[in-house]
């Protein structure tokens, strides 16, 4: 599949990447020779084969959901780019765009 | 021979001795970093004072007369993905630059207990992508072998602290060959133990399904002993799988005689450089010498392998990868009206150029209309490549194959090219594809005199057989013993061939100073090639 221009833009908008107007062109003959690459796959038949998400079967883990110490919000806030009070400040989320 | 040489068993052993104390250890060790990190690069930080600290507690423990413990005194090197309280750790990114953890993964608390000193975070490819660590978003680090070509990556740093002598071991992660490959291309020893045999708690994700975290290492023995330690379930990783402990040094028999050794015709087709196909073929004839019986065996997806690593490992990258977003931790864009403006500013400005093609590949082949034709379509590849396995393990007790097609390359070579960067992990995906436990041990030099290492792959939790086969190989040749000949610090120039290095790692096995600082360097000055 050939990756153009719009699909740069559309998936840059999804992954929340911006990219410059010259970059646009690489990115999408980049994308667009690892994607034609991979569709090597479709040489297979996998009709019946069922996916593996894991590479050991486990599943569902669960513990007893008792209360235990966690981290304290103080050390949670001290890489935070801003703060105020215990909270994590950021620019404004309504109105964007 | 200096303190710094010793491998982890050996200055485990003077230490426990009272031959040498854990703050000698460590300062010796320091010294030897400040001495040549400036021309290997190998550390993203030391984390001096903490260190020096650590030794002397542990120096008062054992005064108290408490018994040593199984890595006491050893200066360990932690790849910067790994979580330490207290120690910058940045996935050799700018979007985490200045990122100090309020916690330790699990691998650095157990190594810890077992008495290891942490000395540095080593430098890598930006959040492990990269097969040569120059995708670092600080600096590339240089192969100690020739400070002209790539270490590997992306465990890059901590393959080159190793193999310079300013680690006794580290710890690297493995998501498609990372701490293997590394391995091969300074060789040293690298292993990637089964999926969910070691904790991923506090190893910072890339590929979920894929990353192990595993040891590097000076020879096989301390490979199995660092296992042992970082080894066993932790409740705070779900993947994490709950098994009996295992002592891995107890496994090392030197015998090999009537093992079933498979050899993948697949892994020694086209592409491999001659070096590397001459040195591989001798250590197979090594091992059939010793006993161990070679049979033909065949993966019939191999040639899908890389694909399927392709697609899975970055949808599984773009997802995790969600989490740079300037909030709660990293990198903020200033001056930005809105928190969406925000967001996409800060992973602009932070990622670098190979992590945002895979934060974009991941997103489109996730993405809606092409989930079933790119993501689910490789997962079923994965089961396929995973039945190969399980077909030739019935036949054998392991695989062997070349780790890399090729010895370790110039800087810039493949920089422009991520399909043929990608070709680095040609052999190596499949083992975290199907996540089966794999190791890279040196058995020769291939091109320029650049090492070149052996893979040998097991079945699920069989690491016993896999260090097996590596230590009895190991016993019968020496080239794990050579070392690289570093030429002046900050020289940039190339470090001494392999033949000369060779002949200088024999003599100075056990005979005191042959081996020493002054006197390689001198050394490495006559052949320079």
């Amino acid at each position: 599949m050939k990756i153009t221009i719009a699909d740069v833009d559309h998936v840059a908008m999804l992954a929340r990447l911006r990219f410059d107007e010259d970059q646009k062109a690489g990115m999408a003959e980049q994308l667009s020779r690892i994607v034609e690459y991979v569709e090597k796959l479709n040489e297979l038949d996998t009709g019946d084969v069922s996916p593996m998400a894991h590479a050991v079967p486990l599943r569902n883990v669960l513990r007893d959901d008792e209360v235990r110490p966690s981290l304290d919000p103080e050390e949670a806030l001290r890489n935070a780019p801003d703060r105020e009070g215990d909270f994590f400040r950021v620019p404004r989320i309504l109105e964007s765009e | 021979m200096r303190l710094y040489e010793l491998t982890a068993h050996e200055l485990k052993e003077k230490i426990e001795r009272r031959e040498v104390g854990v703050e000698q250890a460590v300062r010796a060790l320091l010294d030897r970093i400040a001495e040549v990190d400036e021309a290997v690069r190998a550390y993203v930080t030391v984390a001096r004072e903490q260190a020096l600290a650590k030794a002397r507690a542990a120096d008062e423990r054992l005064a108290r007369g408490e018994p040593a413990r199984p890595l006491e005194g050893v200066p360990v090197a932690i790849k910067d993905n790994m979580c330490t309280r207290g120690v910058e750790t940045t996935c050799s990114s700018k979007i985490l630059k200045g990122f100090v953890p309020p916690y330790d993964a699990t691998v650095v608390e157990l190594l810890e207990r077992a008495g290891a000193i942490i000395v540095g975070k080593t430098n890598m490819d930006e959040f492990a992508m990269g097969s040569s660590t120059e995708n670092s978003g600080f600096f590339p680090t240089r192969n100690p072998w020739d400070l002209g070509r790539v270490p590997g990556g992306s465990s890059g740093g901590s393959a080159a602290a190793v193999a310079s002598d300013e680690a006794v071991a580290a710890l690297g992660s493995d998501t498609g060959g990372s701490v293997r490959q590394p391995a091969a291309l300074c060789g040293v020893v690298g292993l990637k133990p089964t999926y969910g045999l070691v904790s991923r708690y506090g190893l910072v994700a890339f590929a979920s399904s894929l990353d192990q975290i595993g040891p590097i290492t000076k020879d096989v023995r301390d490979g199995a002993l660092v296992l042992g330690v970082i080894a066993g379930h932790d409740p705070r990783d779900s993947t994490s799988v709950p098994r009996k402990r295992c002592d891995y040094l107890k496994g090392l028999v030197p015998d090999v005689r009537g093992m079933r050794i498979g050899v993948p015709k697949e892994y020694f087709g086209e592409g491999m450089a001659p070096g590397v196909r001459a040195a591989v073929g001798a250590a197979l004839k090594t091992l059939q010498d010793m006993g161990a019986i070679l049979a033909d065996v065949s993966l019939p997806h191999s040639e899908y392998a890389l694909a399927t690593y392709y697609i899975v490992a970055p949808a599984e990258a773009s997802s995790n990868l969600a989490r740079y977003d300037g909030v709660r931790y990293g990198y903020r864009a200033p001056g930005c009206p809105d928190s969406v403006t925000m967001m996409t500013q800060t992973r602009s400005e932070g990622f670098g150029a190979e992590v945002k093609r895979r934060i974009m590949l991941g997103t489109y082949t996730l993405s809606a209309g092409y989930y079933e034709a790119y993501y689910l379509k490789a997962l079923k590849v994965r089961t396929l490549i995973t039945r190969d396995f399980d077909r030739a393990f019935e036949k054998c007790d392991c695989l062997v194959s070349p780790t890399s097609p090729t010895v370790a390359f110039r800087f810039g070579e493949k920089m422009d090219d991520p399909l043929a960067m990608y070709l680095s992990d040609i052999y190596t995906v499949t083992a975290n594809l199907a996540g089966i436990p794999a190791v890279s041990i040196p058995c020769g030099f291939g091109e320029d005199g650049m090492p070149v290492g052996l893979q040998i792959l097991g079945k699920h939790y069989d690491e016993a057989t896999v260090l097996r086969v590596a230590y009895a190989f190991e016993q019968a040749t020496d080239f794990h013993k050579a070392k690289p000949v570093l030429r002046d610090a900050g020289a940039g120039g190339a470090a001494m061939g392999g033949a000369a290095a060779r002949g200088a790692a024999a003599s100075g096995d056990g005979s005191g100073e042959a081996g020493g600082g002054p006197t390689r360097k001198a050394a490495g000055g006559e052949a320079d090639a």
